[in-house]
Formats: C-alpha cells, structure tokens, sequence
C-alpha cells in the first residue's frame, strides 16, 4: 500500500532510528511488541540492528498458537483418532506438541485433518462429507475469532449439523493486564498488535492508560511503521506522559469493525481461559452462547483425553511473558528446533522462538 | 497468524466479493465488512474482508514518511 523507493524507505529508517537514539539517550528502556506478526516482522526488517543498545524489544504472548494450552491440543488429537470426525485447521497447528502426540504424527497415521486458508472451507467439508463430523480447530485472537463467529452463523443459515469448532479463541487486552498485574515482566511501553486492534479498536486498551500509565502505540507491519511505533513510544516516555496513541491509522478506525465485534458477541461470549505460560486468566477467552451450543464440539462430541503433562526443561512459558529471552532456554537450538519443536513458541512462523532461530542464528551460535 | 493482506475489491455478489490480490483474484465474504464497495481497498483476513483502507490516511503516512526522507536528506 505504501508506494516508496527503498532509497526513500532507508532515509525515513534514519530519521526514526537517529530521533529513537536520541530520545532513549542512556537510559535502559523495554518495550514489549504483543504481536507475532510484529516479532517476524522485526527480524526480517532488521529492526534490533537499526536500535540502540539502551532500546530493548522483547515479544508477549501474541502468537495464539504458542499461547494454546497442551490440553487443547491433546483434546484436539483424541478427536482426530475418532472415525466419523474429519478436523479442519489452520497450518500452524500441525506441528504443535501435545501431550505425547501432535497432529501432523496423528494426520500422517491415517487421521483426516486437513488444513484451510479460511475456516468457510469447513463448510464445503461439512456437505461433502454429510456422515462426518466436521471439527474446526478455533484458534486466534479478536482478528480471527469474528470470522470463526460468521462461519457458525453460515452453517446455521445453511443449516448444516455437520460442523462443530473447538474454542480456544483468546483476548489480547485480558492477557496484557495479567502480565502487567503479576510485575514480574518489567515493560516500559508496548507495541500493540495491529490487526486485532482493527477488529476491536481502540477503547479496550484504555486500561492501559487509567490503571496502569503504560505508553501504548498501535502500529501496523512495514518496517517504518514499527520504526514510528517505537518512535511514539520514545516520546512519550522521554515527556512521562503515557497515551494510547494509533501508529496504523489507515486500518484501525478508533471503533475497530463494529460489525465484526457485533457478530462476535452474538456467537460467543467470554470464558475463563488457560494460557500456555501465563495460565488460567478470568475472562480472557470465548466459548459458543448456548444458542450456538449445536456447534460446540465438546458439548456434542463425547471424547476421552489423556492425562495432560508439559515438557520438562521447556522455558516456552518464561518466553510467553517476555522474562526471557528464547537463548536462555536450554533446550533452544538444542533438542528444540523448528523441525523438531519441543515447546509452542518453536512451531508457530510467528512464536518468539522460531524467529529467534530462523533470523538470529548468526548472533546466538555466537 | 494476524496476518492480512490488502485487495481491490472487483466484483460483488451478496455477501461475496471477487478482490484482486497483487494481480491475483480470489472470492471473499464480506459479511463482517458489509458496506465495502466495488473499487475500495479492503484488509482481508482467513476469507474475509475484515476493514476498509482508509485511502486518505494512507496518503498522509506518505506524506509523512517521504518528508522524512526530505528532512535526514537536509540534515546531512
């Protein structure tokens, strides 16, 4: 969209990052970007290099593949073991590691599991196959969970009983109030994720500014528009006057998609939910309204699941929270790489660890 | 897996619209965007055209960025 000569980018990349030194001067400052799309997008601009060493970017939990708790999974796969039941799913989820299995070993035995762009592919599934039962794995955040609402309202107009989802569709500003709330991650302002911000807008993050004066820019995914994001976040540091301020204004209207959110709280309502590494926080994730509950899977679907059991030695949890870094886990590159992940964070092109891996390699080894 | 791409929108059919993706059609719901029009620019997400692209606010984070590039020139 944004129609520059990379002369032009790389001049603009200097102005950001020279007023960015200049304003962090010495002091130590960390600034947490929430959202997986901003860590890759990060790395693959170089961004880090373009900082100074006083500028610290750490990831949060917005990677939703990372953030699904092992139970989910482990229910995930003892569906996909069950005859009649066909699993529709976004890629990121194959390699997941549950329990003691993960669904690409699961997909690879036999099982049907089938990977979609969007979830309305489910419904194609549901009439092709009317004596299955179709599974839709409802993972992600406000900017996914408002579509996985539509396709239910979809198959309820086309009357297909064929179509259940599997919930673990979690909230971004729940998650940001228990980190603040626990103090254990020190955060001096945050980037917030662009594109759940243009499904919910700007108001859920004003808590933000009322409870606990944390500077917080919305930015979009080009290089200078997380360049600007930090920038805005520099400047309101350097003046201690916190504001919730809109890098991405382009996209995030300050009321988000009132439609989108309209429809999301027609088909689900908030739910308590348990968080990989951050663990269960009070309403911050959604489930069916009981008049959708003949699309709720485990509601219609009787399954057994395995006992659940975390990896020993995986730091995956201490990543989530933005208290470490991915080096620090002694399993990083180690027993756990982006072919053989041992945590979450590994799996996902978006998890805190897989980019380490894949863009850091250079600077970790050494 | 927030990503989204931007499309022109070029066709519209009930709730369904053809968009043109870096030259690439495909068909996407508008359900969530039902006010989206023929020729605008729409953020699309998992099938669905999640948010319009506002058109002027784009201009002016050009204008914004290219000055940028004007000033480190001059302050060189």
């Amino acid at each position: 969209m944004l129609d520059m000569t990379n002369e032009q980018v790389k001049k603009a990349a200097e102005f950001f990052a020279g007023e960015i030194g200049n304003l962090a001067g010495s002091r130590k400052i960390r600034l947490m970007e929430v959202c997986g799309t901003h860590t890759v997008a990060i790395f693959k601009a170089g961004i880090r290099q373009l900082l100074p060493a006083s500028v610290e970017l750490v990831s949060g939990p917005g990677c939703p593949v990372c953030v699904t708790a092992n139970e989910y999974l482990d229910t995930a796969i003892a569906y996909s073991r069950q005859p009649e039941v066909i699993i529709t799913t976004f890629g990121d989820m194959l390699k997941v590691p549950g329990s003691s299995s993960n669904l690409a070993t699961e997909k690879a035995a036999g099982a049907d599991i089938r990977i979609v762009y969007s979830p309305m592919e489910s419904l194609d599934i549901a009439r092709d196959n009317p004596s299955k039962k179709i599974i839709f794995l409802a993972v992600g955040f406000e900017t996914t969970a408002p579509i996985a609402a539509a396709v239910v309202l979809m198959a309820e107009q086309a009357k297909i009983n064929n179509f259940y989802v599997l919930s673990a569709h979690k909230l971004v500003p729940p998650a940001l109030k228990a980190l603040l709330m626990a103090k254990e991650t020190h955060v001096d302002g945050f980037l917030l994720p662009g594109h759940v911000s243009a499904m919910i807008g700007m108001e859920p993050y004003q808590f933000l500014m009322d409870e606990f004066q944390t500077p917080a820019v919305v930015a979009g995914f080009e290089p200078l528009d997380i360049l600007q994001g930090i920038y805005m976040l520099l400047q309101q540091i350097h003046a201690g006057v916190p504001i919730l301020e809109n890098q991405y204004g382009r996209i995030v209207p300050q009321k988000g998609n009132v439609r989108a959110c309209e429809i999301l709280a027609q088909v689900y309502e908030r739910t308590d939910a348990t968080w990989r590494g951050i663990g269960s926080l009070p309403s911050s994730g959604l489930k069916l309204r009981k008049e959708y509950v003949a699309f709720d899977a485990k509601e219609n679907i009787p399954v057994v699941v395995e006992p659940t059991k975390e990896h020993a030695g995986c730091r995956c949890g201490e990543v989530l929270r933005g208290n470490i870094l991915p080096t620090l886990c002694p399993l990083f590159g180690k027993n756990c790489r982006p072919e053989h992940p041992v945590g979450s964070c590994m799996v996902s092109v978006e998890g805190t660890c897989a980019a380490w891996y894949k863009y850091g390699a250079g600077r970790w080894q050494g | 897996m927030c990503l989204a791409v931007p499309g022109k929108i070029v066709e519209i059919q009930d709730m369904l619209a053809t968009v043109d993706v870096s030259g690439v059609t495909r068909k996407i719901s508008l359900m969530l965007l039902p006010e989206a029009k023929v020729g605008e620019f729409v953020l699309i997400h998992a099938g669905f055209a999640i948010q319009a692209i506002d058109e002027e606010e784009v201009r002016k984070t050009l204008e914004l960025f290219k000055e940028l590039e004007e000033y480190a020139r001059h302050d060189q």
